[in-house]
């Protein structure tokens, strides 16, 4: 009998109950809550008298809806605001903690959840947001869950699923200066496409991901679900450990020798069999720029924008020369010599300490350019904010003339006040460049946090990884 | 949940890849606290020439008469046809309860995206998977006030020319889907089996349930 995948290992560990078409109750050992995917699960629970299975294994922050300026003047927005309030009600009504938003620990549920060591190596984690697969960097199986299954895992703490297949990414050798864990992540996406891990439960691997931070292995698996896999997952490893100690919800004493044995085994066997095994070059990845309405509409810096009329498939072709519209770009522009409005450093995907230092690196000691309108850094949580003014990272993207906020998702999804104008260009950390996601006729060109900033400095798209070498 | 057994509709095709959850339902509709009143939204950025606002009276907003649901030959359709993995990114229920909302009861595409097309069995949708190759011919024979029957019992597409077409569907999902059934109380009549599991699991890992 063949070994067994991390996948594999991760899903029996957490079956209650198997149907006999193979459908699973599968036990959720942490269950994440924000406010926009919440409201209408806590209501179902009144209506049908039911109380949470157990309560200690949800946590709650509110993220989407959050200003990032002002914050002791609450929400403007009468409509965010009540979805705010609403989720402080439910959480109080149903005993289950809650990161206000004055906490120092409130910031996007992606980022508070390792931080705080509430999602751990071995557990299965659940969110009603699709960005839950960033847990997977711990070798937890992470994913997101609709509004009825928001209800399902509080009513029951558990879920039922079937099982996915499995993929293993495998990114040979090292990576070049300047490209980062964003730029793995995109090229990927491109070769594979964003319907490439529907059905999926993808294991990174190889040494590029096991050179990656915990923090560049959250970048990696935040965007497993671009690549249309709903779970993303990384061993556990030295790195992994060393992360998890001393957090505050993780175990502590006795429990931590046992817990540090028990994900010592969270890799998959020598032996394990793939159901389809994609290989790629580290050395061959360039920093990644997105020039189209989905992530896998992605090409190298020093490209140009792709040509429709090259491209044989019919059904993609209409949705190139689509995108090309929407984007305001030609076929065979350079896309160093794409210029910009805005640029957004921020969400679940690039807010984390080590993307902040990167994009600050960048912009030490220079200013943005006269034609960027706006360029806003919004920290992920409070304390990734807190840690890099230690460092003094805020003053150096002040200096640059960067707008440094308070920790929210905005300018990713632009629930909050912070958008897109009609036509604005903008270069994005975050996650997805669908048409409207950062404001009604924006434009989102998808980019890791060197080069956001970078841009910002520029004007326009340039390589990071020629002035890194200059630099370094 | 309305249980899914048989319909008999009109099909609007929707010919467009990777259809995402922000374009179904854009996200300033995701604020509101209630479950019902998205259909009015669906698709807001493509079929209205206007910006849309929660709560916005939508009947004197300025129609993208191009677009296709605005056509009046595919009034009240019940079926959506659509192209490869529909329903990619946000996991946002708000989507599938748009399209609920608007009228939809089926949705047929060579692929979805996983969280969607999960979503869309917790609403009454059923989303149905066919070769690329017969969604296809489906756009082709498309023509004014062509419908199609679908018969998850038997789990049978039938044209109006008289073809027939098989699909699969979990035999789970099926099953509460044709009865409309609640998955909490199904799962609930498991407590014990939950509450066996969790206090095996406590002797392996004590600190998950500890707090």
């Amino acid at each position: 009998m063949s070994g067994k995948t991390l996948y594999d290992k991760l899903w029996e560990d957490h079956v209650v109950y198997t149907e006999d078409d193979g459908s699973s109750l599968i036990y959720i050992d942490r269950h994440l809550v924000h406010e926009v995917t919440s409201p209408q699960a806590f209501e179902g629970l009144r209506l049908a008298g039911r109380k949470p299975w157990r309560q200690s294994r949800n946590l709650a922050v509110a993220d989407h809806n959050v200003p990032t300026t002002n914050r002791d003047k609450g929400i403007a927005d009468p409509v965010s605001r009540l979805q705010v309030e609403t989720l402080d009600k439910n959480c109080s009504e149903f005993g289950i903690t809650e990161f206000g938003m004055s906490d120092a620990r409130q910031g996007i549920v992606h980022v508070v959840g390792p931080e705080q060591g509430a999602t751990l190596p071995g557990m299965t984690v659940v969110c009603g947001d699709s960005h839950t697969s960033t847990h997977g960097a711990s070798g937890a199986l992470a994913f997101g869950i609709g509004t009825s299954e928001v209800e399902h895992a509080l009513a029951t703490q558990c879920l039922t699923q079937k099982k996915a297949k499995n993929l293993l990414i495998k990114v040979n050798g090292k990576v070049g200066v300047g490209v980062t864990a964003k730029d793995i992540v995109l090229a990927i996406i491109g070769k594979i496409g964003t319907a490439g891990g529907n059905g999926y439960t993808i294991e990174f691997a190889g040494e590029a991901i096991q050179a990656l931070s915990m923090e560049g292995r959250m970048t990696v698996c935040n965007m497993a679900i671009e690549a249309g896999a709903r779970a993303g997952l990384v061993a556990v490893d030295e790195v992994t450990i060393d992360y998890y100690r001393n957090r505050p919800y993780a175990p502590k004493g006795g429990d931590w020798f046992m817990a540090e044995r028990l994900w010592q085994q969270l890799h998959s066997d020598a032996d394990a069999v793939f159901d389809k095994v994609v290989e790629m070059d580290a050395a061959g990845i360039k920093p990644q720029v997105t020039w189209g309405t989905s992530p896998e509409l992605v090409v190298a810096v020093d490209e140009a924008v792709p040509d429709p009329a090259l491209e044989p498939d019919a059904v993609k072709q209409q949705s190139m020369k689509r995108a090309l519209e929407y984007m305001g770009l030609t076929a065979g522009q350079a896309i160093v010599d794409i210029k910009l409005d805005k640029v957004f450093i921020g969400s679940c995907t690039n807010s984390r300490i080590e993307d902040l230092r990167a994009a600050a690196k960048v912009a030490e000691g220079k200013k943005i350019a006269a034609n960027i309108t706006q360029a806003l850094v919004v920290p992920g949580s409070g304390l990734v904010k807190r840690q890099a003014e230690a460092e003094g990272l805020d003053k150096i993207f002040i200096d640059a003339g960067f707008e440094w906020r308070e920790p929210g998702c905005s300018m990713c999804l632009a629930m909050n006040a912070d958008r897109l104008e009609e036509g604005e260009r903008c270069a994005s950390t975050s996650n997805r460049n669908f048409e409207g996601r950062q404001g009604y006729g924006g434009r989102t060109h998808l980019v890791s946090p060197a080069m956001a900033a970078a841009a910002a400095i520029a004007g326009h798209f340039v390589d990071v990884s020629s002035i890194e070498e200059s630099v370094a | 949940m309305r249980a899914f057994t048989k319909i008999t509709s009109l099909v609007v095709p929707l010919d467009r890849a990777n259809v995402d959850t922000d374009a179904i339902i854009p996200k300033q509709f995701l604020k509101s606290i209630r479950r019902a009143g998205f259909g009015p939204y669906l698709f807001d950025e493509w079929r209205y020439l206007d910006h849309g606002e929660p709560d916005m009276d939508c009947t004197n907003r300025p129609l993208n008469t191009d677009f296709v649901l605005n056509k009046p030959e595919y009034l009240g359709a019940g079926i959506l046809l659509a192209r490869e993995n529909f329903g990619c990114g946000s996991s946002r229920e708000h989507a599938p309860w748009a399209l609920e909302d608007f009228g939809f009861r089926a949705i047929i595409a060579p692929s979805f995206a996983d969280i969607f097309y999960n979503n869309c069995f917790k609403n009454g949708l059923l989303p149905i998977v066919l070769p690329a190759e017969l969604v296809d011919g489906l756009f082709k024979a498309l023509s004014i006030g062509y419908k199609l029957t679908i018969d998850l019992e038997a789990q049978k597409i039938m044209t109006p020319e008289g073809s027939v077409m098989c699909f699969d569907v979990d035999e789970t999902r099926k099953f509460r889907l044709l009865n409309g059934l609640d998955d909490i109380a199904l799962s609930l009549q498991h407590a014990d089996k939950i509450t066996a599991y969790e206090a095996e699991r406590a002797k392996r890992a004590p600190w998950l349930f500890s707090e």
